[in-house]
């Protein structure tokens, strides 16, 4: 049985409107992506029959909040293929690396080494070197490959008996180049590194198996995986939780206070310090349990037909080229590509008038950018719901753009 | 289409790319990005012993409306000083809808950026530039 592309966009409400005459032809799901009926169900549900802060109310509304905010974790658990008590909200993917850096970046001594790579957000970049800036560990970096992947050939060379941690990006967000983990794992493993993985560019399309994978950290973000915004997950093995100073203080996450000693909760409490975005969770843990309810095989070949389509269209238009990997081999349905003599915002703004939303510029990877001396690229990014018209329309405006603005 | 952005007298201004380049011995330069989406802005110019612009070139690594601004105030720029530059700007102000009033040419060619607000730094970008050579 092929995908059936039309049930599942019936389920996604804002891709049947029409905005100043246009449908919707929104291909910017690497920045967001859109959110199923299922997804803002469950959150008015909490809002209009469960509302209430969690864990300390007793209360029947607080009681129901707390059950839903729980659930929630165990639907992302088994998304991920973890236990709940591995599973920390956070405020988003760039929250979650944030408290891995902070907390587990506290147990590092000066002189160890985080290996990272060329093509990492900005999120996976930063807080390591505000890292480096507080407790003196040194950050190594893995170039990228001409056709933008990881080139992990360099990876014996890089890694040293003193690197504590890999993190890099699961799929990037530029070439859709999918990482491979399993060769990064058994590289880590040779010298005792934990590898973290940031999953905002994989997670949307579809349950992952972490403990096959490996890995100690996975991070990723609810608004990129058809959730709610305000709310991200940071996955870690429940070891190396244990371990982990708190990140934020304040209430939820603590044993006992007094002032003069304050004990911590055990994991994940100690890392959700306050009210956490309760509904936000509600809505991500829906999402997981309908990216579950997907055939994922069908979905993917479904994603990867409209990544050759999108190939196919533009070689077709005279100076485009593709920045990533050319085949359809270990690649996510992210594209980003350059129209010679024009600039990627200027085919954003023109695509836009076609009705297609895309993102243009550096898509916070400005290493990856310097690498090939770019300004930026245009970024096509697809989900499920994606289908040939809104790749057809793509085409037909970046033509628009090569006609009228060269 | 839904709009019409790219007007032909943006992107004539563009394709002029009246004072594209650098200058050999530049009296002072300045440099902007824009971090949000990376458009990069260097003016050098030189000046005359009352502090007028007696030349102006300018390198642009940004979108077609960052090209157009640098090209259409570089176009204007010789013979002002800081408050005849900062004229100039009131009107690229004026003309993207931030400030009240008609715009001077050349600059009321980006009246059709006045409704993508996402936009207007582009044009602003080239101004923040020769302001930081000027300052």
């Amino acid at each position: 049985m092929s995908f059936n592309v039309a049930a599942v966009r019936r389920q996604f409400p804002i891709l049947a409107e029409i905005i100043d005459g246009q449908p919707v032809h929104y291909l910017d799901n690497g920045a967001s992506a859109q959110t199923p009926d299922v997804v803002l169900d469950a959150v008015r549900t909490y809002e209009t029959t469960g509302r209430a802060n969690v864990l300390r109310g007793v209360h029947r509304l607080a009681e129901r909040a707390t059950e839903a905010y729980e659930n929630a974790r165990i639907e992302v658990a088994t998304f991920l293929g973890v236990e709940p008590m591995e599973i920390v909200f956070t405020g988003g993917c760039t929250a979650a690396i944030n408290l891995v850096a902070y907390s587990y970046g506290s147990l590092l001594k000066p002189g160890d080494r985080i290996l990272l790579s060329e093509l990492e957000h900005h999120s996976n970049i930063v807080p390591w070197q505000l890292l480096r800036a507080r407790s003196g560990v040194e950050l190594d970096m893995i170039p990228v490959t001409v056709e933008g992947r990881i080139d992990l050939d360099l990876l014996p060379k890089l890694l040293t008996p003193r690197t504590r941690l890999i993190s890099l990006a699961h799929v990037s967000n530029v070439t859709g180049a999918l990482l491979d983990v399993r060769k990064v794992v058994s590289f880590a493993k040779s010298v005792g590194a934990k590898v973290m993985l940031d999953g905002a560019q994989r997670a949307p399309h579809g349950p992952i198996d972490l403990p096959a994978l490996g890995i100690d950290f996975y991070a990723f973000a609810g608004h990129k995986a058809y959730g709610p915004n305000g709310v991200g997950v940071l996955w870690a093995r429940s070891d190396l939780l244990e371990a982990m100073p708190p990140f934020h203080g304040g209430g939820s996450m603590i044993g006992r206070v007094t002032f003069v000693e304050t004990t911590w909760a055990p994991p994940p409490r100690r890392f959700e310090a306050g009210t956490p975005p309760i509904g936000p969770a509600i809505g991500l843990g829906a999402a997981c349990k309908w990216m579950r309810g997907l055939d994922w095989v069908e979905a993917h070949a479904h994603e990867m037909a409209l990544v050759q389509r999108l190939m196919d269209g533009l070689q077709k238009i005279d100076g485009t080229q593709i920045l990533g990997p050319a085949s359809l081999q270990n690649r996510y349905p992210v594209v980003s590509f350059l129209l010679d003599g024009v600039h990627p915002h200027d085919v954003a703004q023109t695509l836009d008038s076609f009705g297609v939303a895309v993102r243009a510029g550096h898509h916070c990877a400005q290493p990856l950018m310097d690498r090939f001396d770019l300004d930026g690229t245009t970024r096509v990014s697809m989900a499920p719901y994606n289908d040939n018209t809104d790749i057809d329309a793509l085409l037909t405006g970046v033509q628009h753009a090569a006609r009228t603005l060269r | 289409m839904s709009d019409q952005l790219y007007q032909d007298r943006i992107v004539a201004l563009a394709k002029a790319k009246t004072g594209a380049g650098k200058l050999a011995q530049p009296t002072r330069s300045g440099h902007r990005d824009n971090p949000l989406c990376g458009d990069r802005v260097t003016i050098d110019i030189t000046l005359d012993g009352q502090g007028r612009i007696s030349e102006i070139a300018h390198q642009v690594r940004g979108c077609l409306l960052c090209q157009a601004s640098a090209s259409a105030l570089s176009s204007v720029a010789v013979g002002r000083d800081k408050a005849g530059i900062a004229a100039l700007r009131h009107d690229a102000e004026r003309a993207i809808g931030r400030e009240d009033g008609v715009p001077a040419e050349p600059f009321a060619a980006f009246t059709p950026v006045k409704s993508h607000k996402s936009r207007h730094e582009c044009v602003l970008l080239p101004f923040e530039a020769l302001q930081e050579a000027l300052s």
